[in-house]
């Protein structure tokens, strides 16, 4: 089962404070900071290339930073007694694409040491009990995308990170994906999903809006429409910019 | 460390070799066909007595070598390997994993080139089975080893691929294997000393033309196994979990 802890409700399950990262030696994340609290969906929202995959890769604990501290769960990011407690989904897959999706799921479950029932649940979630004995290579890009998505389940992780993990997917598969993410929550897990697309982003509890490696807005989807009085995030996100290119630098 | 996680991993490379046929068979039917190929261009029993030990010790670890480290750049690239890291798994936990699984294919490849060798071409061995299977099989897990470690220089399979004969072929030059090593310049021959190969050269020598397991054979044994291990650690400090 998933370890909700409500109890300590007051210790969020992710807290970045001033993130600075440079990669190829550029500063590519600006001194984030923020906060997300537990049982929560939080979206991370910008275009391609503002740092959000930069900064998912900081929360796992793969990204080498510059300076800032990030706490996962209440250890730093990629310590050693968190790696059974994150899921994590690239936003390229990364499955054995000449292994099935069973004989993947079953290698980095006993990675996880999570039990074997663990495989059909996942399977069962993202919806490849068809395709289940299929090689990964023969999958369409969807369902290697889901292949990749049910790993990081495994386990039932108290944190899931996923990088964009509907794109290319059809309007149904989205709706059930996000159906999924609620579930998921609601059991008690933390989600931080990436996309860049607008409309998912009116299904998170909490939205974190980037451009250019700085957090442009964090608040709740209704709360950045009633800020901006704008009807839609789309349109918010463009007042937002607008916004801040007009302050005095 | 883990031995579930290690065992769990040998068999994931199993598996993948299972599903790709090809590789499966390049694996095991290069070393023969070449063998086959290297008694009848001799055409002299003798000579094929001499060098064919030799060549069982060259040829697995040549395989071995291209095969791992295309296997690990693979496992780089995909981004499996990235995703490992963030996981509950020892970087010995892989190294081993593919210890075992690619050690295991040696055995079987090794022993179908002894079996055709041995009935079919008419190899004469002086020398008793084990150590040669013994000697074969740390030749395989050398060049699996080495090319653990060097795919961590390679960023694409162009450049894994040519770090074979970046790493192979002076050290099949040098091993005793065309020219005997004490013939060679003084310099050769001192370059030959530090390269692993020569010992596995040596070895085969060895076992080709006594019978008893020879002091010179324990060493030769000891020197392959210490390049490898050292290989293998240097392989995991390649392993990094956080990168730029």
């Amino acid at each position: 089962m998933m370890s909700s802890s409500p109890a300590s409700g007051a210790e969020p399950a992710v807290s970045v404070r001033d993130l600075r990262v440079v990669r190829g030696g550029r500063e590519v994340l600006h001194g984030l900071t923020f906060d997300v609290p537990r049982g929560s969906i939080v979206g991370l929202l910008g275009p391609s290339g503002c740092g959000k995959t930069t900064l998912i890769r900081a929360l796992v604990g793969v990204q080498i930073v510059r300076s800032g501290t990030v706490t996962v769960l209440g250890a730093p990011a990629g310590s050693a007694g968190l790696r059974r407690r994150v899921g994590y989904a690239t936003q390229s897959p990364a499955v054995y694409a000449d292994l099935t999706v069973a004989e993947n799921l079953r290698y980095f479950a006993s990675v996880l040491r999570a039990p074997r029932s663990d495989v059909d649940r996942v399977i069962d979630e993202v919806g490849l009990g068809a395709s289940r004995d299929q090689t990964a290579a023969t999958l369409s890009g969807g369902q290697r995308g889901r292949t990749n998505l049910a790993v990081a389940l495994l386990g039932s992780p108290e944190l899931i990170v996923l990088d964009e993990p509907t794109v290319g997917l059809d309007p149904v598969l989205r709706q059930e994906l996000w159906e999924l993410f609620r579930e998921l929550a609601d059991r008690g897990a933390t989600l931080v999903v990436s996309s860049h697309v607008m409309d998912e982003a009116g299904r998170t509890d909490r939205l974190l809006l980037m451009r250019e490696g700085v957090v442009l807005a964090d608040g709740t989807p209704d709360g950045l429409r009633s800020r901006t009085g704008t009807p839609d995030l789309e349109t918010a996100f463009l007042h937002l910019i607008t916004e801040k290119s007009g302050s005095p630098a | 460390m883990s031995a579930a996680v290690t065992f769990a991993t040998m068999r994931r490379i199993l598996a993948q070799l299972r599903h790709d046929h090809r590789t499966l068979a390049l694996l095991i039917g290069v070393p023969t066909l070449l063998m086959i190929l290297l008694r009848y261009v001799f055409d002299q029993p003798m000579l094929f007595d001499r060098v064919g030990p030799m060549l069982l010790g060259v040829f697995p670890f040549i395989v071995m070598f291209v095969v791992a480290s295309v296997a690990t750049l693979r496992e780089r690239t995909s981004g499996t390997l990235e995703r490992l890291m963030t996981m509950p798994l020892g970087k010995l936990d892989l190294l081993l994993g593919y210890a075992l699984a690619f050690g295991l294919i040696a055995l079987a490849q090794v022993g179908i080139v002894l079996v055709i060798s041995l009935t079919w071409l008419g190899l004469d061995l002086n020398g008793s089975l084990g150590p040669l299977v013994l000697v074969s099989l740390l030749d395989a897990l050398l060049g699996m080893s080495l090319g653990l470690f060097a795919s961590a220089f390679a960023r694409t399979e162009f450049q894994a691929v040519q770090f074979m004969p970046a790493f192979v072929l002076p050290q099949t030059l040098l091993c005793g294997l065309i020219i005997p090593r004490d013939d060679m310049a003084s310099w050769l021959t001192a370059i030959s000393d530090v390269l692993p190969l020569s010992y596995a050269v040596e070895g085969m020598q060895e076992i080709s033309a006594r019978p008893d397991f020879t002091g010179t054979l324990a060493v030769d044994v000891a020197v392959i196994a210490a390049f490898t291990i050292v290989a293998l650690v240097l392989g995991a400090v390649t392993l990094r979990r956080r990168t730029a």
